[in-house]
């Protein structure tokens, strides 16, 4: 399993591509291995605002329904529309072809208690 | 790996589309030892095995299986459950893991009630593991290892054999998918060798193994009720759509509720559903017409062969004609379905 080092991570199983005042979210490759295949995926439009912890979206497996958690609040500046047509992208590529909205923040502060990658693994570790 | 009625099951293992689809063109392998398996035999066996049931044992002969129901007085299913007829006088009920020991006191029960002194009912659920083999492919994968052609074995139909010389078994000609296949009751010592060679004789044929996860989606496709869906304590057979389950030219308990209900209709009936908005249903969600409530969603998923979100829901009779369009709320969101025949899936 990957977790590239220059994402940011919750507890949630979402990772954070930060650049600036705007941040690209998506959820893990551990997230979509525990899923198993995604047929369905819902986000939010283009300029809806998102709370730090609050549900923006859903993922849906073939078996389950799984709230998506933003990492930060903020406003969506863009949501990636291809990923409703194709949710398997989420299976094949998290990191990649599968991130999900991104957000423009009103602080840097949003970004603090983000987990580093480090972090993240020994967190799952522990919770398995 | 997840716990369910006790036992730790596998829901998947290369992936739930993968394994549905291996299913529906080549052939899968089904772990599924948490079945419960009750006997009942001795004198008069078959008059009480004809008492509990709704359909009508005598249509069978000996070595061949019957899908039934059991109900309680009032109507409400106790389970489903499929009997193998060995004899007049032993028969073997292959019911719900989570049901088994509800269906085996009120065995005792009707038995007591009813007076049966001379039947024997006895739970072999851990005497026997249960591995299903489904698929086009089920036949050849199976026919390496069996004593006798498989094909000789008719729908329906059991044999009591040897698999790869050794291992005694009945292979029955059933199934939970809507593909042609086999089940096997076995020893649970020879299960994991029986798994091997099936996965080796079958390799050819592109065995592949199968969880609990496509077994779902492979019998809603179908349309085959599942216990705490479709079917439960407060649903009866006939609200089910599983009337031509049920015989009443003989006694079963609660015939009185379904005679009057088939006559007189019932004030839910199941109903297919085929999303044409996107969204994919699932159990609980509302029905909706025009607005107001008609019913709930029985089982929903996302139909691999069909790549469209598909469910059964009760809804009341008068919105059960097929062609007709309803809504499915969805997270707050209505997103229109249609009301299809079942099966889902034909070929």
């Amino acid at each position: 399993m990957d977790f590239p080092k220059d994402l940011k991570y919750t507890k949630e199983h979402e990772w954070v591509r930060v650049e600036g005042k705007t941040v690209t979210v998506g959820i893990t490759d551990y997230a979509q291995d525990s899923l198993g295949d995604v047929v369905y995926v819902e986000l939010p439009q283009e300029g809806a605002a998102v709370t730090k912890h609050e549900p923006f979206g859903v993922v849906e497996s073939v078996k389950a329904v799984s709230d998506l958690y933003s990492p930060v609040s903020g406003s969506v500046t863009e949501v990636n529309d291809a990923i409703i047509d194709s949710p398997e992208a989420i299976n094949e590529d998290p990191y990649g072809d599968a991130w999900m909205i991104k957000v423009e923040i009103a602080s840097n502060s949003e970004l603090d208690d983000l987990l580093t990658a480090d972090e993240y693994q020994k967190f799952i570790e522990e919770e398995k | 790996m997840v716990p369910f009625a006790g036992w730790e099951m596998p829901v998947q293992y290369s992936g739930v589309i993968d394994e549905h689809k291996a299913v529906r063109s080549a052939c899968g392998l089904f772990d599924v030892s948490h079945m419960g398996e009750i006997e009942i035999s001795g004198d008069s066996a078959i008059d009480f095995v004809q008492f509990i049931m709704t359909n009508d044992i005598e249509r069978i002969a000996d070595g061949q299986c019957q899908y039934t129901l059991l109900c309680r007085e009032d109507g409400g299913v106790v389970d489903d459950t499929i009997v193998y007829k060995f004899n007049i006088d032993r028969y073997l009920f292959v019911v719900n893991a989570s049901n088994k020991d509800k269906v085996f006191d009120w065995m005792q029960q009707v038995q007591a009630k009813e007076k049966f002194p001379d039947v024997s009912i006895e739970d072999l659920s851990a005497s026997y593991a249960q591995i299903a083999v489904q698929g086009p492919k089920a036949i050849d994968a199976l026919r390496p290892l069996l004593d006798v052609d498989p094909a000789d074995i008719r729908h329906f139909h059991f044999h009591l054999g040897l698999l790869a010389g050794e291992i005694e078994a009945i292979v029955s000609r059933t199934g939970y998918t809507g593909e042609d296949g086999f089940e096997i009751y076995l020893d649970p010592a020879d299960a994991p060798a029986l798994w091997k060679a099936l996965t080796d004789s079958g390799m050819p044929h592109g065995i592949r193994p199968a969880g609990l996860g496509a077994r779902d989606t492979l019998r809603l496709e179908m349309g085959y009720p599942l216990y705490g869906h479709e079917l439960a304590d407060d649903i009866t057979p006939i609200e089910a759509g599983l009337g031509k389950y049920v015989r009443f030219s003989k006694d079963f308990p609660g015939k009185e509720v379904l005679e009057k209900q088939s006559r007189e209709g019932t004030s839910k009936a199941l109903v297919g559903l085929k999303m044409l908005d996107a969204g994919i249903p699932r159990q609980g969600y509302e029905v909706q017409s025009g607005g107001k409530t008609i019913g709930q969603v029985a089982s929903g998923t996302m139909s691999p062969s069909l790549e469209v979100g598909i469910a059964t829901a009760f809804v009341k009779p008068e919105f059960k004609t097929a062609g007709s369009t309803v809504e499915v709320v969805i997270r707050g969101r209505a997103a229109k379905a249609e009301v299809v025949p079942l099966p889902f899936y034909k070929k």
